[in-house]
């Protein structure tokens, strides 16, 4: 039938692996830069050069200087620390908090689930950012109070997908034979349950570290992150918008980095099977 | 159906509410109130007495649980307190800045569907790369920062290529780059959903019987494609509104326009409490307005979404 129908028959596009290995090589590099950022950056990320303001991409400086004369490929490299840790709580705080209420509705039922799934849609009801902002009032500025902001804002997806993996696996025969056979409800939940729904919550907690890694960009560059001189990605692309005139290449390259990390979370996350919630 | 209604308006006032107190725990019941902190500045030189009575008068001295239903009634009835800040009812702020905004979100939602539509007509063409473009083009807009964009478009319109003004530029002159900046990352779901659809449905085996029946493929895309699509996009009415509001806040303040988004980057600045719970809690009812909205269309849309007696499915 396939062969008859021009339209139907053609097999959906997908970016070839090569893409992936991409996407698993650039986040293995701003990995390394977050782990050892002198090995790739000489140059100090804080302390300017005087008299060395502005300059275009050299080969001392491959990015250029900023404002104050500091090398930006180091304030790009050493940034990747702030955002990758910012990023690492974010999705940590809604992994555990999330799963755990997924689990408990999905597995208890009754008036704890309709109590969560109520929580849910509750927090997926107001805008991402506004609620990260209301986090942010409440705990005050700065980049570890900015990931937890972030990761609240997960919370309510993590919580959807567990619970929805819970209520599938739980429906499974070899769930119910371990129940039959005399298994305590924690004990089957941590053996049974858990693992068949590790793959599914793993592929969502690498799209959510993308986005964990965007929203908390948008928060530094709105100023609510890490405090100047702090090298974070957003930070250094409000620092650069007031250069935007002369010298452009440092709002550029950050943003690009970002870019591409965010990019290649997302490409991974589809590859270990992301099921959209 | 009368009783699903009422089911689901129920529900919808229950998130409501719940929105309202997770507003209120996460900005109100905060320690040291807003009041304290603008009065307590020294340059004013009030007395510690006159200090206290400006907090009954704010209604700051009360116990939490007085102040949340006190709040909670002013909201219902329309009364959104006072910006410590600017000193004016918030009712009056949100009335000054919603209209920007809104005409932004509309303008911006408007160039998304375009854009949207575009990479679902070209991810069907017949040209290998043209398709493989269109089809990465999604991811690709998700993950491009809102802020960042901005700054690039004026960077290239502006500074290099000096089409669009930046000093004194006329009034639709001044949103051109903002609709663009903010239709970019609204249109990559709307695409993803698009191409998901015509994907399905192309290969439905009704649209083989059409085929068959010697329909053309414009027909096809038409009556089937385009028809069996617009549910399915409906079905995001509310997320897409929240993106909307998240990336009016982010473009508003690249672009230094006025409007919501302006108006809750300074409230959060300046720990401007009422207006930014008024901020939450609104938004919060204009999604559930949507979701209910698109829940009771789409039967309508779509017959076979209708609630079915019970036992008849």
């Amino acid at each position: 039938m396939s062969g008859a129908n021009p339209v139907a028959g053609v097999v959906p596009v997908r970016l070839p692996p090569l893409g992936l290995t991409l996407a698993w090589a650039v986040v293995g590099l701003v990995l390394a830069w977050a782990v050892v950022p002198g090995l790739f950056a000489w140059q100090d990320p804080l302390q300017g050069i005087a008299g060395r303001q502005l300059e275009a991409p050299s080969l001392e400086h491959p990015l250029g200087t900023d404002g104050l004369g500091r090398d930006m490929l180091a304030r790009v490299i050493h940034g990747a620390r702030e955002s990758l840790l910012g990023a690492f709580l974010a999705v940590s705080v809604g992994l555990v908090f999330g799963t755990t209420l997924g689990l408990l509705a999905g597995a208890r039922g009754g008036i704890v689930d309709a109590a969560v799934m109520r929580l849910v849609d509750t927090l997926l009801a107001i805008p991402s950012l506004l609620l990260s902002l209301s986090v942010i009032i409440l705990l005050g500025f700065g980049s570890i109070n900015a990931a937890i902001a972030v990761g609240f804002v997960s919370v309510a997806h993590f919580a959807r997908l567990s619970r929805s993996e819970v209520l599938r696996v739980r429906r499974a025969e070899y769930v119910e034979a371990a129940f039959g056979s005399g298994g305590r409800f924690l004990a089957v939940l941590w053996r049974h349950v858990l693992p068949n729904a590790l793959t599914s919550v793993l592929a969502l907690a690498a799209l959510q570290f993308g986005s964990a890694i965007l929203a908390l960009s948008t928060l530094g560059f709105l100023g609510y992150g890490a405090p100047p001189p702090t090298p974070e990605w957003g930070l250094l692309i409000a620092e650069g918008r007031d250069f935007l005139a002369t010298a452009w290449w440092l709002t550029c390259t950050p943003g690009v980095v970002v870019l591409a990390v965010v990019l290649s979370a997302e490409r991974i996350s589809r590859s270990l099977g992301a099921r959209r919630t | 159906m009368s009783r699903h209604l009422a089911q689901r308006l129920g529900q919808s006032l229950l998130v409501l509410l719940a929105a309202f107190t997770v507003a209120f725990a996460l900005l109100q019941a905060l320690p040291g109130d807003a009041v304290l902190i603008k009065f307590l500045d020294s340059t004013m030189g009030l007395t510690a007495d006159q200090i206290a009575e400006l907090r009954i008068a704010y209604g700051a001295d009360a116990p939490l649980w007085q102040q949340y239903l006190h709040t909670l009634g002013n909201f219902l009835s329309g009364e959104f307190g006072y910006s410590i800040r600017a000193g004016v009812p918030v009712a009056r702020l949100l009335a000054e800045n919603i209209p920007p905004t809104l005409l932004l979100a509309s303008l911006a939602f408007g160039v998304a569907s375009l854009l949207a539509i575009l990479l679902a007509v070209l991810s069907q063409l017949g040209f290998g790369w043209v398709r493989g473009f269109a089809r990465s083009m999604p991811p690709f807009f998700v993950a491009v920062p809102v802020f960042w964009l901005g700054i690039m478009l004026i960077q290239v319109f502006s500074f290099q290529l000096g089409l669009v003004s930046v000093i004194a530029p006329e009034p639709w002159e001044e949103l051109i780059l903002p609709v663009l900046t903010l239709a970019v990352p609204i249109s990559a779901p709307l695409a993803q959903v698009l191409i998901r659809n015509i994907d399905t449905v192309l290969n439905e085996p009704f649209v083989a019987v059409a085929r068959a029946k010697g329909a053309t493929h414009a027909w096809v895309l038409w009556r089937h494609v385009a028809r069996n699509a617009l549910p399915s996009t409906l079905t995001m009415a509310g997320v897409l509104f929240g993106e909307l509001l998240g990336g009016a806040v982010v473009t508003e303040t690249v672009f230094g326009l006025s409007g919501l988004g302006g108006l809750t980057q300074q409230a959060v600045a300046n720990q401007d409490v009422a207006v930014l719970q008024a901020i939450v809690v609104l938004s919060a009812v204009a999604f559930v307005a949507i979701s209910l909205a698109v829940d009771l269309l789409l039967p309508l849309l779509d017959p076979r979404l209708a609630v079915r007696p019970a036992g008849a499915a």
